[in-house]
């Protein structure tokens, strides 16, 4: 199934403003995978993530998802291959109700209408959104906001998941369900986060980016135990990994 | 503060009520469109000093808020916040045209305030039908209406965006507002210069927002096109509703109704 295959190749981009975000990143993820991409803020995470479905367009270098590059040509059968989940979920909700919202996609990819309307139900229930169909996706929480998102990403079949800080703002429950939820998924996906704890229940590999460079890239368990390298790209040990503060101090 | 914000809200109503599902929800957008353009264009049509042959058509829009199940004071409010328009409009015509011309005992009203009673009546009219067509259709089912209406997609999909646009900007607006009411301790009003940041910020701020919703619609796939979940269908219900309607607004502007039944009971009772 080669058309899992997420690869970037010596990636540069430079914001129309000046702002030099990335500097020669590459990778290549494999299907199944699940690779987390941390860094400190302004990092260049997002950045990187926008290039994979053609939101932003290399300036040098090259993205292939599956068997294409990423052309103008290819875009609109990779943003089908490509589910992205935005930072922001206001930003991805834009329709009068959680169910015209989730199946915007699937219309737009011209499906009959009882498919369009499995495909809207399946996806708000393998969320746990199904109750939330009528209502308007503003008036939403945070974490509910965050579930009819990712439905709304899921109903167009995707087979490659990224998803920029799919954790943040969530109270504990929320983010547990959501760290079931994501391991439940047998896509490929990338996700870009701050929350290291999630990212030892989730991905397998992962990558840190550092002004825009790859700065490692390996082993979950590797890395996050790496603690000068932590260090150097301004992040820390998951806290779980910390001894407990109760017991050992931590030296300040 | 709060006032924005509500306002906010408010305009979200309009899509709440969209979704309902009514006999009238559930007609074609064609028809409601064209329907509400033949009344527009029929309210408009009247000579300047028509009042009473414009009562009869307040008939429309109390039928459909009955049937679609809308909320009349919801509606009035909308109506009247966008009334001082109307009113800029109309307000010089009692200065300019003094002559009288209707004698109620030994009160004289000048054609003037007859051409502005006139004005409010078909403003009241025309942005009524309007809202009562959004709340029942839906901005979406009205952008792919004029779409398959044959008005040209980029319009269409123009104005739908419009529409979404407005949530995002008062959105934003109501945020900014907050901010800085909570930094300024109470001191009322705004000066200048702040007022001035204020807005080119929001509009920087909104144009942001607006740019990263877009991403998000053509990463699932957006292309230009609207579409509704449910293809549009023209069937013989909606037909009927169109030339019902159609029939009796040409006939309310051939007959002076009111006129007619008041010529009508005095002749019986004469
Ligand atoms: N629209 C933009 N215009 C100009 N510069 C930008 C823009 N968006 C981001 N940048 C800059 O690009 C760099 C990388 O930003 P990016 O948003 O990719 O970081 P990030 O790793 O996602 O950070 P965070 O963890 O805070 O979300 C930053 O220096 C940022 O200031
Ligand atoms: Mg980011």
């Amino acid at each position: 199934m080669s058309h899992h295959i997420v690869e970037v190749k010596d990636l540069h981009y430079t914001y129309p403003d000046g702002t030099a975000a990335l500097g020669g990143v590459g990778f290549r993820i494999t299907h199944g995978e699940s690779v987390a991409l941390i860094g400190a803020n302004g990092a260049g995470k997002s950045t990187l993530l926008l290039h994979l479905n053609g939101c932003l367009i290399p300036e040098a270098g090259t993205v292939r998802m599956g068997d294409f590059p990423l052309t103008k040509k290819t875009l609109p059968h990779v943003r089908q291959t490509v589910g992205m989940v935005f930072q922001d979920p206001d930003d991805q909700l834009f329709m009068p109700t959680v169910y015209d919202d989730v199946a915007f996609g699937p219309l737009n990819l011209g499906l009959p209408p009882d498919e369009i309307e499995d495909r809207v139900m399946e996806a708000l229930a393998t969320v746990g959104a199904a109750h939330l169909r009528n209502r308007p996706p503003y008036r939403l929480s945070g974490g509910e906001k965050r579930a009819v998102a990712i439905a709304s990403v899921l109903s167009m079949g995707p087979s490659i998941l990224i998803m920029d800080e799919p954790s943040s703002n969530l109270d504990p429950k929320a983010r547990r369900q959501l760290i079931h939820l994501l391991k439940s998924f047998e896509h490929t996906m990338i996700i870009a986060t701050h929350d290291l704890d999630m990212v030892l229940d989730v991905c397998g590999r992962t990558m840190i980016l550092k002004g825009g460079h790859i700065a490692a890239d390996g082993p979950t368990e590797e890395i996050l135990q790496n603690e000068p390298l932590l260090h150097a790209c301004s992040l820390e040990k998951p806290l779980r990994l910390q001894g407990c503060p109760v017991c050992n101090p931590v030296r300040a | 503060m709060p006032k924005i914000e509500s306002s906010f809200l408010d305009i979200s109503r309009l899509d709440a009520l969209a979704s309902q599902r009514t006999l009238i929800h559930g007609l074609d957008p064609r028809a409601k469109i064209v329907t509400t353009l033949i009344f527009i264009f029929i309210v408009v049509s009247f000579p300047k000093h028509e009042v009473t042959a414009l009562v009869p058509f307040t008939l429309y829009p109390v039928v459909l808020i009955a049937l679609a199940n809308l909320p009349p004071g919801y509606l009035f409010q909308k109506v009247l916040l966008a009334a001082p328009f109307a009113f800029f409009v109309g307000i010089f015509n009692p200065l300019l045209d003094s002559e009288v011309l209707i004698h109620l005992g030994p009160v004289g009203i000048s054609g003037g305030w007859v051409s502005f009673a006139s004005i409010m009546l078909r403003f009241g009219l025309t942005v009524g039908a309007a809202l009562v067509l959004v709340a029942t259709t839906g901005m979406n089912g009205i952008g792919a209406g004029l779409e398959k209406l044959g008005a040209p997609n980029s319009f269409a999909v123009q104005l739908t965006f419009l529409y979404r646009y407005l949530f995002v900007l008062t959105d934003e607006a109501a945020r900014m507002v907050r901010a800085r009411s909570l930094r300024s301790f109470g001191i009322k009003g705004t000066e200048v210069k702040v007022f001035g940041y204020m807005i080119g910020h929001l509009l920087l701020r909104t144009m942001d927002r607006a740019q990263r919703i877009h991403q998000a619609m053509l990463c699932r796939g957006f292309t230009g096109e609207l579409r509704l979940p449910v293809p549009l269908k023209f069937s013989w219900r909606d037909m009927g509703f169109l030339a019902g309607w159609s029939s009796l607004f040409i006939l309310m502007r051939l007959v002076n109704i009111p006129q007619w039944m008041g010529l009508l009971v005095t002749e019986v009772l004469g």
